[in-house]
């Protein structure tokens, strides 16, 4: 069998299971739809969660991201995995034992305001949004890459899979096929980061390798720094960001995660309080296992790339520099027209250009793994995507049809909620799916703006809700406000406006844009106290409610007050 | 049914305890060892990786798995012995 037959069969086996999940675990009720029924197990619930948290960007990307800034590339590593601290020990157990279905919904009740639901559903809205069109994006791109269809055909064979199990299933759908979905994009991510750690260091676990040896018993971490210092780059174990900008980064991807509404809403799904925080354990458990290797992957990348390329002859490459040549995810161009290859920092003169999703898309091929590796890379890949997607198009519905369709029309029963929710999942799939197709030019950008405003919106209106009786509903409106607009100034300013000036010369205290979200985090904590002082404290059942969430005894499953 | 308000608010005070110690180590190993000490931490090896950079790029992250697990257990424990569990 070809490669081509490989990818086609094992991405066509993972999508027959995918679909077969949805079809056993149909929704029947909103209940089921929202939260799963509330009745799925820590284990299973973690595992969900490590694959709902794990986009397509972490699979392809991240790897890559930090073969090109090493250290610095520490801020996504720490952040992205560091928030699950801050999920487990200050929202989750009291989110669960809440028990009800969103975000909003907490925001909305603990604030006793429909005014603060509103902003909770719009900011919802927004990141969920933001997000879903990268996956989709991301579930183009590989379908072009490995089945070689269209960018736009793959979006839509994509949309179709995700609509199936998404829209039928709801929560209770999308929960099982995670866990499927974490099984395949693990084990993709880990066979060839085993082997290739096995060839440069001679040890098969890559987080050791890491640490390890090459050839000549130089560290490979020091190898690293040399063979890049000569080329006149700069240290791969130091970085080029300041201390505060680093800080600051770290600090607002940390929040910014324990915000995300589709990141929370899954800790409804488990029966009690104490699952919610056992979940919460296992699921960094789980994205600790790519999230280790992943830096790893990125440094024998980055070294293979380099061995096998600088100063060598052209026309000599390894195969499989010339296969992704053709794809242009690697590009070369002998400007002085030596015949050799010149990896350089200065853009004019440097002859290679290597796209970040190299790392991990040409694991199997570097090292020289069988053609059914390079299939199920593209599963998991896939894998990754779908589920990312699923996760938010999810929260994306329940956004419409509980937050806002059910606020203000109470009375709906039960069945035509349900309708309600799987017409807008369709809508929001069919919407995603067009942004996919025809992706905004900034969804870099906007992955910026999805972690800044989680950070700077809810993070610090839900802890004040669970940790402070006093905080009230002008607080929390006005706190959310402040933080939302400042952020979003800050990120369109240097994004949008003036690009131009988005240097650290320019930036407020040498915060980037991607770490403003820490600032409009304490924004938000200042104007919430301060407006909360200065008006009538919440009422005395919001304080109840609030001693009621604190203890875990008593939470039945999630329902509908 | 629910404990009295007293042993609630010790509850609660022993839950803000556990918390402080927690997050204190979740931000000494990542803001701390990981970026403001990470240069100092650097001049010390082990194996072939440099410790600093080791924190930040793996150690941390085990960290904070262990401080989730170390939450579940104590706070687990917490609970039969305020007699607010849930089972």
């Amino acid at each position: 069998m070809d490669l081509l037959a490989w990818t086609y069969l094992l991405v066509g086996l993972s999508f027959a299971l995918y679909l077969g999940i949805a079809i056993w675990s149909r929704a029947g009720s909103t209940q089921e739809f929202y939260v799963a029924g509330g009745g799925v197990s820590p284990l299973a619930n973690g595992l969900a969660t490590a694959a709902d948290w794990m986009s397509a960007a972490s699979f392809m990307s991240m790897a890559g991201i930090i073969s090109f800034s090493g250290y610095d590339g520490s801020v996504y590593l720490m952040g992205w995995t560091g928030g699950y601290v801050l999920l487990a020990l200050l929202l989750a157990p009291y989110l669960r034992k809440f028990g009800k279905f969103t975000v909003p919904d907490f925001v909305g009740d603990r604030y006793y305001s429909n005014k603060a639901r509103v902003v909770a559903v719009t900011c919802a809205l927004f990141i969920s949004f933001t997000y879903v069109a990268g996956q989709m994006r991301g579930v183009g791109i590989v379908f072009s890459r490995y089945l070689e269809l269209p960018i736009e055909w793959g979006v839509v064979i994509g949309m179709a899979i995700v609509f199936f199990y998404a829209v039928l299933g709801g929560m209770k759908g999308i929960t099982y096929t995670q866990v499927a979905q974490y099984c395949v994009l693990i084990f993709a991510y880990m066979v060839p980061a085993i082997f290739i750690s096995m060839q440069l260091t001679g040890n098969p676990i890559p987080q050791l390798g890491l640490g390890g040896d090459v050839a000549e018993g130089v560290p490979l971490l020091d190898k690293l720094d040399g063979v890049l210092g000569d080329l006149g780059f700069s240290d791969y174990t130091s970085g080029k960001k300041s201390i505060p900008d680093l800080f600051m980064i770290t600090l607002a991807l940390m929040v910014g995660t324990a915000g995300l509404p589709h990141v929370i809403v899954r800790f409804f799904t488990v029966p009690k309080v104490k699952d919610a925080r056992l979940s919460a354990g296992y699921a960094l458990a789980f994205i600790a296992i790519l999230y280790t290797t992943a830096p790893a992957v990125a440094a024998f990348g980055m070294y293979n790339i380099i061995q096998s390329t600088s100063e060598k002859p052209i026309d000599q490459l390894p195969e499989w520099v010339q296969n992704w040549q053709q794809t242009k995810l690697i590009q070369i161009e002998d400007k002085n027209g030596d015949g050799l290859v010149q990896y350089l920092p200065d853009p004019a003169s440097n002859e290679l250009k290597i796209d970040k999703d190299i790392m991990v898309l040409a694991g199997p091929e570097i090292a020289l793994l069988p053609d059914w590796v390079v299939g199920l890379v593209a599963a998991g890949a896939m894998a990754a995507a779908l589920s990312t997607a699923a996760g938010l198009l999810l929260v994306i519905s329940t956004s419409i049809s509980r937050d806002l369709f059910k606020t203000f029309r109470p009375n709906i029963s039960d069945k035509k909620e349900l309708r309600i929710a799987r017409i807008s999942a369709a809508g929001a799939v069919i919407l995603a799916g067009y942004f996919g197709i025809n992706p905004p030019g900034f969804v870099a950008e906007v992955v910026a703006f999805a972690f800044g405003l989680a950070a700077s919106s809810f993070f610090p209106v839900i802890l004040l809700g669970i940790f402070s009786t006093r905080v009230n509903k002008e607080g929390a409106i006005a706190g959310m406000l402040t933080g939302l607009v400042f952020t979003i100034s800050y990120i369109s300013y240097f994004k949008f406006v003036h690009p131009e000036l988005n240097t650290a010369e320019h930036w407020w205290w040498g915060i980037s844009p991607e770490g403003i979200g820490s600032l409009g985090m304490a924004l938000n904590f200042l104007v919430c106290f301060g407006v909360s002082w200065l008006t009538p404290p919440p009422p005395k059942k919001v304080k109840e409610l609030i001693q009621e969430i604190r203890i875990p005894k008593g939470a039945g499953k999630a329902y509908d007050h | 049914m629910s404990p009295s308000p007293s042993k609630m608010e010790q509850y609660w005070k022993k839950n803000l305890q556990t918390l402080g110690i927690l997050l204190f180590i979740w931000f000494v190993v990542s803001f701390g060892f990981g970026i403001l000490w990470v240069e100092e931490l650097n001049t010390i090896r082990i194996g072939g990786y440099k410790l600093g950079f080791w924190f930040a790029q793996q150690g941390a992250i085990y960290s904070f798995v262990v401080l989730i697990f170390s939450y579940v257990i104590r706070m687990n424990s917490l609970d039969k012995e305020f007699k607010v569990n849930e089972d």
